[in-house]
């Protein structure tokens, strides 16, 4: 099972790079960009967990010997997903003004740089 | 240090630019420009205070602060650190005193929203402080994505030129997919070893061989650091950023963001890797890479009219020179980078900002329209040392830092890498030479106009409200303390016996893996070292830097005044050259094509390689 979640992580980085790669449409890239971040966020929260462990809230009354899951993790995830919204809203914006400069947002179209 | 702790200097180094960045953004609401001005470059001048001092008392040993005193017990704990040592907080205050002439040069800059332009610089140099001082791999994820997400915002600032949005994206895609695997490789490392401090993971690592999955997480985890630092084929993203992005946030770039990234492979090689991932692998692996870089950049460079792209292609030449300084692996190789990223970082800085001036005056940076209009005024005079200064003419700063590392790469067995190193100053200094003599003294024959199918055009608004007419002061004393850094670093640090041991034992104390692990895991003192390799100018350093200057004249002699019959005779080697040019297409999905073909290439290389390699 735990292969499982290491496998859908490596497959949705994957998977998102090759968006990327072959993608028409810029809005379509920022979202793949944003499928391979969602493979780091499975990827952290499966090293992390365990089966049959809680969540790492140590309330009153909950003896500190409990088995919990790996809480740095899903800390890390945290802050993974805040940089994922900085950048991807920051990815967007630029491809609105990209549409307003350039009229398109296919990637294969933008010719302003080479060499 | 007067006023200030040492162990303060460190957090007060990410603290400081971000407090006054918020300043910066609720002031200019109210406060005039000038205040505004005023406000962030004292604040980078401060924090660039604070680094050089906290620099200095690196050199009595590392400074060691565990963030709300988090210290650990018995090796281990739950803190996180930021261990200072010559290096890491000379890089810090490299990218402070940057950031102090960047802004200087700003106070004419027009900015579409003020204060957002002073906000983003200090943020970036934060996020850039953090990222060298940290001892923690997340936190380098975290500070990595501050200084990629500013410098992003700050390459497409200028929202209305469509270039500087088609380079801003093109940067954010490809920094921040490499930012994830980097993160990947994190997150692999932590589910083998439960650490995230590198000293934590280094000792965990141990002196275990490398298994195949700790080899994939080194690869991963440094995929995002030479991405940054634009080793080929992750380099794409570099000419398109700094061919767009203001020049005095080029200078902040090119000048110390890249070089980060090679600095960040040294760090978690060095502290995390040394001991697991074989050497020789590592060396032949990087050296072939580095010469890869080396000789990409020269001949895209050595083949540009647009004076921002060479600059940048001359930028990811010198990265390949400090990936084979990196790649010896030696004190005396870290020492000779060091000293070539200081050096370099002055004499590059300036260029760019002598580049934006260009701009701002006559609205093109393309060196064929440019012909003779630059003047005989000062800036030509500073473009041309400059030019010579990066071909390495002595005793200024990139030419000791070249002397040596060629000594460095003499001493490791490997002395033909000499050669390189000449190469590539003499042909990226002759490039930027003869753009220098055709911009401003309008020798040479003229350029026919830009062929738009492989080179991009030139022309641009300027960066200033109006253009301007003459130069203005504050943009000049930018330029010129730039140089005088650049040519300070050579001739102090080669010249004066007790910075040049200074700067030896910086290599020295970088490369002492079980100096770092003991003192940050178990606060123990700093370990006594050996009399390091003193970083002096040698006969031979002398010699080469000489040989790679009048090379650097030849090359701007051929391209400028080569008879007619020649120049057709070599356009027959222009197909490879079109061919390479093409390769660089700006296109985003390409880029990320290479992203991964690299990475890959780089995991086979360092797979295959330790079954190869003697050691």
């Amino acid at each position: 099972m735990q292969v499982y979640a290491y496998a859908v992580a490596g497959w949705l980085a994957l998977a998102g790079a090759l968006g990327i790669a072959r993608s028409h449409n810029l809005v379509h890239a920022v979202v793949a960009l944003s499928v391979v971040q969602s493979g780091t966020y499975v990827l952290l929260l499966s090293v992390g967990y365990q089966w049959e462990a809680a969540a790492p809230v140590f309330a009153s009354g909950v003896p500190v010997t409990t088995p919990v899951v790996d809480p740095v993790v899903q800390a890390m995830t945290l802050t993974d997903i805040v940089v994922s919204a900085t950048v991807t809203a920051l990815l967007l914006a630029l491809t609105i003004q990209i549409e307003k400069r350039f009229g398109t947002v296919d990637p294969d179209e933008l010719r302003k740089l080479k060499g | 240090m007067p006023w200030v702790p040492d162990t303060a200097a460190a957090p007060l180094a990410v603290a400081v630019p971000i407090v006054a960045a918020c300043l910066a953004l609720v002031g200019a609401r109210w406060a005039p420009r000038p205040l505004i001005d005023l406000l962030a470059t004292g604040a980078a001048a401060v924090t660039a205070w604070l680094t050089g001092a906290l620099t200095l008392a690196a050199f009595g040993g590392r400074v060691v602060t565990w963030t709300g005193g988090w210290s650990p017990r018995d090796g281990r704990s739950v803190g996180i650190v930021l261990a200072a040592d010559p290096v890491n907080a000379g890089l810090a205050c490299l990218a402070s005193a940057l950031t102090c002439c960047a802004l200087l040069y700003s106070w004419r800059y027009v900015d579409s929203a003020a204060g957002h332009y002073h906000a983003l610089v200090l943020l970036f140099l934060a996020g850039m402080n953090g990222f060298a001082l940290t001892g923690d791999l997340f936190d380098m994820f975290v500070f990595f994505e501050l200084m990629g997400a500013t410098a992003f915002a700050l390459t497409g600032l200028r929202v209305e030129e469509p270039n500087s949005l088609q380079g801003g994206l093109n940067f954010a895609v490809i920094n921040s997919l490499a930012a994830y695997l980097s993160l990947i490789g994190l997150g692999l490392l932590y589910a083998r070893t439960g650490q995230l401090g590198l000293a934590q993971i280094g000792a965990a690592l141990g002196g275990r061989p490398a298994d195949a999955l700790v080899v994939v997480a080194f690869v991963l985890a440094i995929v995002g650091f030479v991405t940054k630092a634009a080793m080929a084929p992750m380099h794409f993203w570099l000419a398109d950023a700094h061919a767009v992005a203001p020049a005095p946030v080029c200078v902040l770039m090119s000048g110390v963001m890249v070089e980060l990234g090679v600095y960040a492979l040294a760090r978690v090689y060095v502290t995390v890797f040394s001991a697991a991932v074989p050497a020789a692998a590592v060396r032949e692996a990087f050296i072939a890479f580095g010469v890869l870089t080396a000789a990409v950049g020269c001949v895209m460079c050595v083949t540009q009219r647009h004076l921002k792209r060479l600059f940048a292609y001359s930028t990811i030449a010198h990265i390949g020179l400090f990936l084979i300084g990196f790649a010896l692996l030696t004190p005396d190789g870290f020492t000779g980078v060091a000293v070539y990223v200081a050096g370099h970082a002055g004499i590059k800085g300036a260029l760019f900002l002598l580049a934006g001036l260009l701009l701002d005056r006559f609205q093109t940076v393309d060196e064929g329209e440019l012909f003779g209009r630059g003047g005989r005024g000062a800036p030509c005079w500073l473009f041309l040392l400059a030019a010579l200064a990066l071909a390495g003419l002595p005793p200024l700063g990139p030419g000791l830092g070249k002397a040596l590392s060629e000594d460095a790469a003499g001493a490791a067995g490997l002395p033909w890498l000499a050669a390189v190193f000449v190469l590539v100053s003499a042909v990226t200094g002759g490039a930027v030479l003869r753009a220098g003599l055709r911009v401003f003294l309008g020798l040479g024959h003229r350029l026919g106009p830009v062929e738009r199918d492989t080179q991009t055009a030139g022309e641009e608004r300027p960066e200033t409200e109006t253009a301007l007419t003459r130069t203005p002061p504050t943009m000049l004393a930018a330029v010129v303390l730039l140089v005088l850094g650049g040519v300070a670093a050579g001739v102090a640090v080669g010249l004066v016996p007790a910075l040049a041991a200074a700067a030896g034992r910086a290599g020295q104390t970088f490369a002492d893996r079980a100096g770092y692990l003991g003192q940050v895991l178990y606060g123990g003192p700093p370990r006594p070292a050996p009399p390091p390799v003193a970083a002096r100018w040698t006969g031979s350093g002398v010699l080469s830097g000489v040989v790679s200057t009048v090379l650097a004249g030849a090359v701007a002699a051929l391209s400028l005044w080569l008879p007619r019959g020649a120049r057709v005779r070599a356009r027959r080697l222009r197909p490879a050259v079109d061919g390479l040019h093409r390769l660089h297409s700006g296109h985003v999905g390409d880029y990320v094509a290479w992203l991964l073909a690299g990475a890959a290439g780089l995991a086979l290389a360092l797979l295959a390689l330790p079954a190869a390699a003697p050691g």
